[in-house]
Parts: structure tokens; C-alpha cells; sequence
């Protein structure tokens, strides 16, 4: 404790996080703040009742351009790159041939091509998977130079109104340029909390003094990696790397949203026979959300009983702080998966009851126009 | 008059008689941060020395809470289950975990007085 491991990185906020009196854990090679004094719990209330500003610096931040950009893309995720406008974003994954996940990450529509913003701990293999087979169709720049900033929370727009006014009307799932603390910031309407709030897209040059201006605002605080899952997780949202893997289908991880009609009419993404199948026949198992009867939380690798048999599995599992209780998302098997269906998990050698409820735990509240 | 014992993995003891009160120590309840849940021992139970005794869940995660001594358990502080994070606001008070009837007090011997924890944390941090 409070020495510093040369092998993690660090992001341009470093030395600000340990400022703010943040106590660090690695996360995918870098040191990143887990929480700051004031505890995950209150972090975690803050951004649903104000604004939070998050630190995901560690994410890739990628742009592909060509003149082929759209129709490569397509070829690698079943998402509708082609009807994105521009400035839009859109949510979608990148797919094996065999269905599994590789990783979940956002795409936006440029003047340029594609802005790409995927996992931290997958972004060095996402970037060899897009140049193995996009080489020589698009360039793949990776914007090392800019740090990635997340301000959510229902304040997030007010306080960034006060620098940007026409935030205001930008949709939920658009992104634009503003200036905020002198520099030129990419603003897009999402986040990872399920509360309206943008990512922010700052010059690493400039990311210190953008922060430091967000965090002088009353409504903002800094919020560390472990109220980001808490949120997430209270959202619905799944975890790469837990929810959905390579193990996993976008069809049972509830993702088949993320595929519009004429996609999964044309298919032409790894893994489309397999997710058009499923489409049609539906899967042995499904991603659903769990709520316990009691007050233990069922961690990640809970077991899910029904009577005398395994059915499934729990993938992220912990306190909703706004929930006011444990919740968990997993796997089990279909028959098991429909809202209400009653079953056991397995937590330290005893059982617990709970419920199959419909996702998300707590209501998200987006930017509707 | 009772004095507070610790155990290197964190836990605290308040011996009266041969009755020992546990819970985890101020630094301990620091380091985990919020406090959700506490599964505790059933009274009745019998717990030997280094093994689990209880588990306090964080929003994080869960950590094992170990017997500093062996004995039998008399009583689970029954507040917990309504306020769990009593441990973070008065973890070496009315945060305690459980009591217990010693079954060795040869035992004590072996734990920490206040200064080697209070250097053990030193070291730590």
C-alpha cells in the first residue's frame, strides 16, 4: 500500500486522483482509482442524485477511416454502422465466428470515418483482430494523446451547459465537439451508469485542467472504478470480460436489440448463422437479472439451483446501493428465465432464495428529446 | 477491567473472564470499505482458532472474518443484520461481530497487544 507499481500505467489524471486522496487497484494493466474518501456507497448515490466524474482513460479510443470504413465495420459487428447519421453512436460488439463476444464497445459516425471506444482490457487484441482483417480496407489510428472522461448523472447537463450551451439539445447517442476549459472536447450523449451524462473525449495535454474544472462545479464529484460497477450493474449493463466473453452469444446475453432488422436479414458478421439461428430458435440459456430474497449478495460464480439441479450461474453479482439490496445478473437455463421464475442460489454451502425479475434493476433515466 | 488483543489478520479481542467479544479492527473496517452485510456465527457453534468465523461483504466484495481463538459462540450481535455498517462507523464498538466462551485461554497468548498491532498496521501502510 502506497507504493507505486512500475509495471501499471497510469492515465493523464494520475497525479490528480492521487490529489483527491484516491486509493488505487490495477485494472487492466493500469492503476486506477477504486474509490476516493468518501467510499464507494456515496460515490455511488452522488452520480445518481447529481453528477459523478469518472476517470476511463484506460479505454481504447481508436478512428478508422477509408473510404470502405462503413462496410468493413459491418463485417465484423452485427450493429447497422451504414444507417448511423453522423455524430451518432451506436452500441454494438465485436462476434466470432462461432457467436461469441470478442467485445462490446461504441461506435460513432465522423466526418472522418468510425470513432471506436472499446475495453481496456481487450483493446490491444480488438486492435489486432480489426487489422487482421481490415488491413488494407481502413487506416487504424489509435489516439493515445486523449484521455476519456465521464460526467454522469442527472446534473451532468446543467453543468456542462454552463460552458457549452448547446449541449442541451444533443441527443442521447450523439456526440458533438464543445469547447470546455479551452480545449476542443468530443461530448457524446452515453455513459455506463444509466443516467443521462456524456464521455468526454479530451487531449491528454488538457485533461488535468478540464477535470479540475468539472470537480470545481458543486454538483460534481469523482467517482471511482468501484461505484462505476455498482451503477453499471444496478443498470443492467453487462461486463466484458464477466457478463459476456467469447463464451457468449449476443442472443444470450439479451443483446439481440443491438441487431437492427436489415442485419440480421443479411447476416454478414461473424458468427451470423449461428445468431440468425437463435434468432429463430431461441437458446439454451439467457443473461437475466437476480434479485435475492435476503440481504447476501451472491458474488460472480454463485451457483443457480432449481430443486435437485445446477441451472446456471451468476456473472456479476454484489449491492445495489440504490436498490437498497443484493442483485446479481447470470446465466440460467432458458426454462428457468422468465421474470418470476423462482430459484436457489448457492452462497457458501447454503442455499438463498431468489427471483428472475426484468432488467434494469434500478430505471434508466437517458435524455429523451 | 478487559483488554483488547488483536490478531495479525485483523480481528480484535476483548477478553472478560473467559468470555471474548470479536470484531474486526478499526484499520480492518478502513480497508474494506462500506459495509453491506455480515453473515455471522450461529450461537452454538464452535469456532477454532484461524479458521472462518464470519464474512462482512463491501460493495466490493467478500472477506473472511477469522476466529483470533477457539471457543464456542454465546451470541451474534443481532444489530448487524439491520445496520451493517455500524462496523464502519464503530467497528471496535458497537460494531462487534460475536462472543464467544473460550476454550483454550492459552490462546491469548498468542495475540497481538495494542502497540506490535499498532506497529503491524505502521508496517502495512
Amino acid at each position: 500500500m502506497g507504493l507505486i507499481d512500475e509495471n501499471l500505467r497510469q492515465t493523464p489524471l494520475y497525479a490528480l486522483h492521487r490529489e483527491l486522496g484516491a486509493k488505487f487497484v490495477p485494472f487492466a494493466g493500469y492503476d486506477m482509482p477504486v474509490q476516493y474518501p468518501t467510499g464507494v456507497l456515496a460515490e455511488h448515490r452522488h452520480t445518481r442524485s447529481q453528477a459523478g466524474l469518472f476517470d476511463v482513460s484506460h479505454m481504447g479510443q481508436l478512428r478508422l477511416t477509408g473510404a470502405d470504413v462503413v462496410g468493413a465495420m459491418e463485417s465484423l459487428v452485427p450493429g447497422d454502422i451504414a444507417s448511423l447519421g453522423l455524430g451518432r453512436i451506436r452500441y454494438t460488439l465485436l462476434t466470432r465466428p462461432d457467436g461469441g463476444i470478442i467485445d462490446d464497445l461504441m461506435v460513432t459516425r465522423t466526418t472522418a470515418g468510425l470513432g471506436l471506444v472499446v475495453n481496456a482490457a481487450t483493446k490491444a487484441g480488438d486492435i489486432a483482430h480489426l487489422e487482421a482483417h481490415l488491413k488494407g480496407r481502413v487506416r487504424i489510428e489509435i489516439l493515445e494523446d486523449f484521455a476519456l472522461l465521464a460526467l454522469q448523472g442527472p446534473a451532468a447537463v446543467r453543468v456542462l451547459e454552463r460552458f457549452a450551451p448547446e449541449i442541451v439539445a444533443l441527443p442521447f447517442m450523439a456526440s458533438r465537439d464543445i469547447r470546455l476549459g479551452g480545449a476542443t472536447v468530443q461530448a457524446s450523449r452515453c455513459g455506463y451508469t444509466g443516467e443521462d451524462g456524456f464521455e468526454l473525449s479530451i487531449p491528454a495535454a488538457a485533461a488535468t485542467s478540464v477535470a479540475a474544472l468539472l470537480l470545481e462545479q458543486p454538483e460534481v464529484a469523482p467517482i471511482g472504478l468501484g461505484a462505476r460497477d455498482s451503477l453499471r450493474l444496478e443498470a443492467g449493463l453487462s461486463l466484458y470480460g464477466h457478463d459476456i466473453d467469447r463464451s457468449t452469444t449476443p442472443i444470450e446475453a439479451g443483446l439481440a436489440w443491438t441487431i437492427s432488422k436489415r442485419r440480421r436479414a443479411e447476416g454478414g458478421f461473424p458468427g451470423a448463422d449461428i445468431i440468425q439461428r437463435q434468432l429463430a430458435e431461441g437458446t439454451f440459456r439467457r443473461l437475466v437479472g437476480i434479485v435475492p430474497d435476503g440481504k447476501a449478495p451472491a458474488r460472480e460464480g454463485t451457483e443457480i439451483w432449481v430443486g435437485d439441479a445446477p441451472v446456471g450461474k451468476i456473472t456479476s453479482g454484489g449491492f445495489g446501493p440504490t436498490k437498497g439490496g443484493p442483485i446479481a445478473l447470470g446465466y440460467v437455463a432458458a426454462a428457468h428465465s422468465s421474470v418470476g421464475s423462482r430459484v436457489d442460489l448457492l452462497v457458501r454451502g447454503t442455499r438463498h432464495a431468489a427471483r428472475i425479475i426484468s432488467l434494469p434493476f434500478v430505471p434508466h433515466r437517458y435524455f429523451r428529446a | 477491567m478487559s483488554t483488547t488483543h488483536y490478531a495479525k489478520s485483523h480481528e480484535w479481542i476483548r477478553i472478560e473472564g473467559d468470555i471474548a467479544t470479536v470484531g474486526i479492527s478499526p484499520y480492518a473496517q478502513q480497508q474494506l470499505g462500506d459495509v453491506v452485510f455480515v453473515e455471522l456465527p450461529q450461537p452454538g457453534a464452535t469456532l477454532v482458532r484461524g479458521k472462518e468465523a464470519a464474512v462482512v461483504e463491501s460493495v466490493k466484495a467478500a472477506s473472511e472474518v477469522y476466529a483470533p481463538v477457539s471457543g464456542t459462540v454465546i451470541e451474534a450481535n443481532a444489530a448487524l443484520a439491520d445496520d451493517p455498517s455500524l462496523v464502519n462507523q464503530d467497528a471496535g464498538g458497537s460494531g462487534w461481530f460475536f462472543k464467544l466462551k473460550l476454550s483454550d485461554t492459552a490462546e491469548i497468548g498468542e495475540l497481538l497487544n495494542e502497540d506490535d498491532y499498532t506497529a503491524l498496521i505502521a508496517e502495512l501502510e
